[in-house]
């Protein structure tokens, strides 16, 4: 074992950027997706049927194709129907990350809108009543009264959305994000000592995991809600 | 665009459908169902025994099993695939093909997801089934085989569906170390077309869509009947408080 | 043939059986009762050790439960227990659940497991639903079942756990008949219930409990008539007023 070797220099530079990008990645996405979530659930909230059917065509397609296709299609296919001047300033700002982003957000924003909805489902008919009786409009209904309580009920599976998003992360080396996996197999490539390069690629996962499922833990304690 | 879609879809389907087959090894969308179906009987076995495990903390199994669940869920499934590429000829001597790697790592993710699932179906029945069957003299492992077990599986069976349609998902990773399965066929199409990337990756998704919808559609379908025929004593027709 | 002797039983704090002494009959039907929480339940549970207790002795027959390297899987065969829930086996039909444990434990060939299911149902009067499944059943019906399945082991000690608690009251009798023909049969019984009509019919004895502690134990006509303990007493007027 010469994890000695695959820690130092460049290789160990290497290491550091890769978690560093899988972190930025991950809590971008994390808050992008729930920010989308969010508003997932209070546009088919409303009840409109064509609002409705749209929400539930989006949530359908990303919980059916896989997220590496998201990917994908992003980087490859989208950018090409971009105007010409777009995909060069694209292409100079290595917009990877940003493709993969956007992919993980839309991806599991899919699944938490799902999560906070059975979460809505829970709350007590009541709740909305007695919003409106105050007077509340939707939004201010949604936003003030029922939301919160959807998300907080929701806690729990949201967080295993989380976990579920920070493991994707990985997926995004297959459009060049030199997150973590990626920093793996360059040092892999570069030393050949491919047990040391995955198993620090492997730690550095399983102890955010780690970290993750306390954290929601205590979160999901501190806040649950006493219905 | 629709029209590029059924050009590809007439040019290509046959490469889509199955690789290279019969002049090659099997690729395309039945490479994909095959690895799926693969990972998920591989795992049948070593999942029914670690979710048992997982059911008795007081074992001494239970610790390293409850250790290897808890590994593999908080890893990527791309680090598994990269581990069964290392790990996999180490053990077993000489290289083997991406499509192996590939299975063994969904196997082994497999494994770990199953076991939680049994286990949950198992702590899901009324404690009274366990206490009347011990009560009637059966041991621990007979009581598992002909009350318990029977009755998990079955209340699990739209678990173990949405698990395979994560299997079908978790293939596409083969198309990072260049296995032949859906994904890669489409790269690949995308590669000798080149101008046809938007419809490509777009017929691509609407294949994977087909699948899995269906399948969780098989969930749902199958979610309802086991809903129905697996009511729990208590609520049996007839007066019970 | 059962003896228990000085059993004391804690969840956590809650001290939940008191310095149990207390010997049951062969031939006996000993009905205990008492407020809810007096560990009547608790009590019952010890004696197939689907409950352990902390301090004490449980003997049967002269030997005791927890000795080491007793084999519990042997001394549940020879005891019969009802639940309040009855805990049929849903996935089998009505007669695959009585006949799964002789089959099992008593390795009966399945035409003898067979017609041993067709007496027992014959005789708590279901012979008509052996093909039927648990659920396609009354509560009435699958507590006579579960009766029957208990009775498949052939065992010399039948224990019920409140069995018609959580029936509906148009049920209640046609289980009760089926455990009082059992008495009449000689079977040695211990019954937690709230059938207090029942009590005076069949049994032999009442032990009366409260709070972990059993504080009267008479026989049934003086029980319901005069009981001693003021516990007791005032027990056995808030029925009568019930």
């Amino acid at each position: 074992m010469e994890f000695s070797a695959v820690l130092t220099g460049t290789y160990l530079e290497w290491f550091i950027t890769g978690a560093k990008i899988s972190l930025v990645l991950f809590l971008s996405a994390s808050v992008l997706a729930f920010i989308i979530a969010l508003l997932l659930v209070a546009v088919r909230s409303t009840g409109f049927r064509p609002a409705v059917w749209l929400v539930q065509a989006f949530v359908e397609y990303h919980r059916n194709v896989p997220l590496l296709v998201h990917m994908l299609f992003w980087y490859f296919a989208v950018v090409q129907i971009l105007p010409m001047a777009v995909q060069i300033w694209i292409n100079q700002r290595s917009a990877e990350f940003y493709f993969a982003m956007l992919a993980l957000a839309l991806n599991y924003s899919a699944y938490m809108s799902e999560d906070i909805r059975s979460g809505l489902r829970s709350l007590h008919k009541g709740q909305i009543e007695a919003a409106r009786a105050l007077g509340l409009n939707y939004i201010q209904t949604m936003r003030d009264v029922i939301l919160p309580q959807a998300v907080r009920i929701a806690l729990p599976p949201l967080v295993g959305q989380s976990l579920n998003l920070f493991k994707a992360t990985s997926i995004a080396m297959a459009i060049g994000v030199a997150d973590m996996a990626y920093s793996a197999r360059w040092v892999d490539n570069a030393t050949y000592l491919t047990f040391e390069a995955f198993a620090v690629a492997t730690v550095f996962y399983l102890v955010v995991s780690s970290l993750i499922i306390a954290l929601g833990s205590i979160a999901s304690k501190r806040w649950r809600l006493q219905t | 665009m629709i029209a590029q879609i059924v050009e590809i879809i007439d040019v290509y389907w046959l490469l889509i459908l199955v690789g290279q087959f019969p002049e090659g090894p099997l690729g395309g969308l039945a490479l994909t169902l095959c690895m799926a179906l693969a990972g998920l009987i591989g795992a049948i076995p070593l999942a029914l025994v670690a979710g048992v495990i997982r059911t008795c903390p007081g074992t001494i199994a239970y610790y390293p099993i409850s250790a290897f669940v808890h590994a593999i869920r908080g890893t990527p499934v791309l680090l598994l695939i990269f581990w069964a590429y290392f790990a996999v000829p180490l053990l077993f001597g000489g290289s083997i093909s991406g499509v192996a790697t590939v299975v063994i790592a969904l196997i082994v993710y497999e494994v770990a997801f199953l076991a939680e699932v049994l286990r949950a179906g198992i702590e899901a029945l009324p404690k009274g089934q366990i206490e009347a069957a011990r009560t009637l003299g059966l041991s621990y492992r007979q009581a598992m085989q002909d009350v318990i077990l029977p009755q998990a599986l079955f209340n699990v069976i739209p678990s173990i569906i949405s698990q395979f349609i994560n299997l079908v998902k978790n293939t596409s990773l083969g198309y990072i170390i260049s296995v032949h399965e859906l994904t890669y066929t489409a790269y690949q199409v995308n590669s000798q077309l080149l101008t046809g990337t938007l419809p490509v990756f777009t017929l691509l998704a609407i294949i994977y869509f087909c699948i899995c919808f269906s399948l969780s559609q098989a969930v749902s379908w199958a979610e309802r009947k086991v809903e129905r025929l697996r009511i729990a004593p208590q609520q049996a027709n007839g007066g019970l408080r | 043939m059962i003896r228990f002797e000085n059993v004391n039983k804690f969840y956590g704090d809650f001290h939940a059986l008191k310095n149990i002494t207390q010997v049951v009959d062969p031939g006996k039907v000993v009905v205990v009762c008492g407020p809810s929480g007096s560990g009547k339940s608790t009590l019952i549970r010890t004696i197939n050790r689907l409950e352990n207790i902390d301090s004490g002795r449980i003997l049967i027959n002269g030997s005791d439960i927890h000795a080491r390297g007793k084999d519990v899987n042997a001394l549940r065969a020879g005891i019969g227990f009802v639940f309040q829930s009855f805990n049929l086996f849903p996935h089998l039909s009505v007669e695959r659940n009585i006949m799964l444990a002789p089959m099992r434990i008593k390795k009966l060939a399945e035409a003898e497991a067979h017609s041993l299911a067709h007496e027992l149902l014959a005789k708590v009067g279901l012979s008509d639903k052996a093909g039927s499944f648990p659920t396609q059943l009354s509560g009435g019906q699958q507590q006579r079942v579960a009766i029957a399945r208990s009775l498949a082991m052939m065992p010399p000690l039948m224990l019920f756990d409140e069995p018609t608690s959580a029936l509906d009251p148009e049920m209640v009798g046609e289980v009760l008949t089926v455990i009082q023909q059992l008495a009449g049969e000689g079977m040695t019984m211990v019954c937690v219930t709230h059938e207090m009509g029942f009590a005076r019919e069949v049994a032999d004895e009442i032990i009366f409990m409260a709070e972990g502690e059993v504080l009267e134990r008479t026989d049934p006509e003086t029980f319901f008539r005069a009981p001693c303990h003021p516990r007791a007493q005032k027990f056995v007027s808030d029925i009568r007023r019930a």
